[in-house]
């Protein structure tokens, strides 16, 4: 992906942003214009809230190209709290101590650097749920 | 619409093939289906491939090809549906027969897999899921699949090893095949000891990549010369879905697989129970047993169960992979789809050898791109 793609997934990156269909109520993401469920137009923003819980999951050794310094890294399919999946990767957990249903809540991490200009690339990454929070009681 | 029949065959072996080019090898399985035709002519060559321009830097293969098999001036083109090319390419072939726009087609497929890097080669297979919502995160194909069988595993509580005998059936298919990769049958023991390469995805769960061309000649059934060795084109169906897993309705049901297998039991008047070979995408053996489930041969979460009761055999109820499938007869993706075609038109025609399904005459072959998203289902007929 080059600059511009990235630029463009901003909001969907930065603040997991996605559509809400105002007829028949499906909360959408990744934003897609047309309601996956009705076929209507969606074009409504819609907000995420970031929690949800982890459906599959599994760690990658041989990554693609531009990803190979990251290895290994857990990757997951999670199940939004408002409905849908996303995929994306875990942060701030042990590979083996990731389970299927476990809860996680979303991050804004570093996803890689590519380049010969070392562009930095952000977006959403899911860790434990709670973390947070226990931070601030300890 | 014109009645279709498949009038001859052509295959390479799959293999590392280092010296030989892309363009050598898509000649070699073209040459071999015209003189199998017994043809001079073609209207059109149409050519299924994937990742020649990931991996050779080259497109436009129609004119290419075309042109280095001496049929300059004939309509040709690529056709891409990332692992379901090669099947789509015949079906667009069907289509041109069918439609009496043409009466001699070629489809080939091809891939060149083995002049890359692993790195290249798996950023190129990548490519047919989600450009902006699943690669930017990294995930490699070997990864959507993994996390596809691990949710299969906990939801319908099967382990591992229960998907074993999807590996062992296709290895001990493929000892038969001289064009296969891997002519090597595969111990359940070797099996259940493979290394993890993306848990809980083992080696042995895996096709391997390699590089290969396949061809099948097209013609109208009307004008067929030789009926005898001619195989009909009963179903010719391609469905599509989302390319994303994360979109998918329910990700453990493929739906495309559903609607073009159902859209192929239509079009050809028949019940799974009338087929009586199923060459299947396994590329890996969790997809195997998903296509045997949305194909209508296992209900929802029963695939190894089927499997281990030995109906997958040659013998058995629904023989799968007869001639090795991807898991050993090897995945070169955007060649793969011609291969199941070539294989099913062998097992029709009784030229199977060895591993000839017994009384055949209606063989089903489906073609799956990404993790589900293109599936092109055909149902032949001897």
């Amino acid at each position: 992906m080059g600059i511009p793609q990235y630029w463009r997934l901003q909001q969907q990156n930065y603040r997991l942003m996605g559509e809400v269909c105002n007829r028949c109520g499906k909360r959408i993401f990744p934003p897609r214009d047309v309601c996956p469920e009705c076929a209507q137009p969606a074009y409504e923003p819609y907000q995420f809230s970031g929690r949800g819980e982890v459906y599959s999951h599994t760690v990658v050794y041989s990554a693609p190209a531009g990803y190979g310094e990251y290895a290994p890294y857990a990757v997951a399919l999670i199940r939004l709290e408002e409905g849908p999946l996303v995929t994306a990767q875990l942060t701030d957990v042990s590979p083996d101590e990731v389970e299927i249903g476990m809860p996680v809540e979303m991050v804004t991490r570093k996803i890689r650097e590519f380049g010969e200009e070392g562009v930095i690339v952000y977006g959403y990454k899911f860790r434990p749920a709670g973390q947070l929070a226990e931070m601030k009681a300890g | 619409m014109r009645d279709v029949s498949i009038i001859g065959i052509g295959q390479t072996p799959v293999d590392e093939h280092w010296g030989k080019s892309l363009r050598h090898l898509a000649a070699d399985a073209v040459l071999a289906a015209i003189q199998d035709a017994a043809v001079e002519r073609a209207d059109a060559l149409y050519v299924g491939n994937m990742l020649s321009g990931v991996i050779a830097g080259q497109e436009h293969l129609g004119a290419l090809i075309a042109d280095f098999v001496g049929l300059r001036g004939i309509e040709a083109f690529k056709v891409e549906a990332a692992c379901a090319s090669g099947a789509a390419a015949v079906r667009l072939g069907y289509i041109a027969v069918a439609g009496g726009l043409a009466d001699v087609v070629i489809a080939a497929g091809v891939e060149k897999m083995t002049d890359e890097s692993n790195e290249v080669v798996t950023s190129g297979l990548a490519m047919a899921a989600d450009g902006d919502y699943e690669l930017p995160h990294g995930v490699s194909f070997v990864a959507i699949n993994a996390m596809l069988m691990r949710r299969y595993m906990h939801v319908y509580g099967v382990s591992h090893d229960d998907f074993a005998n999807f590996a062992v059936v296709a290895h001990q298919n493929a000892v038969n095949n001289p064009n296969a990769r891997f002519q090597s049958s595969l111990p359940t023991s070797r099996f259940l000891d493979a290394p993890m390469i993306c848990e809980p995805i083992s080696l042995m769960d895996s096709s391997p990549i390699a590089d290969g061309a396949a061809a099948v000649v097209l013609c109208a059934t009307e004008l067929v010369k030789d009926p005898a060795r001619a195989v009909r084109i009963r179903a010719s169906a391609v469905a599509t879905d989302c390319l994303s897993l994360h979109d998918r309705r329910d990700p453990l049901r493929l739906d495309a697989v559903e609607m073009s297998a159902q859209k192929a039991y239509m079009q050809a008047s028949v019940a799974p129970t009338d087929i009586d070979f199923f060459e299947y995408h396994d590329a890996f053996t969790i997809m195997a047993a998903l296509s045997l489930e949305a194909s209508g041969f296992a209900r929802p979460g029963r695939a190894t169960e089927l499997a281990r009761e030995g109906a997958i055999a040659l013998d058995g109820r629904i023989p799968v992979a007869t001639m090795g499938g991807l898991k050993a007869r090897g995945h070169p993706v955007g060649a793969t789809g011609v291969y199941q075609i070539v294989e099913a038109v062998q097992q029709l025609r009784g030229e199977a050898g060895a591993n000839q399904v017994a009384g055949a005459s209606l063989g089903m072959t489906q073609n799956i791109g990404g993790s589900g998203a293109t599936v092109v289902t055909h149902i032949l007929e001897a």
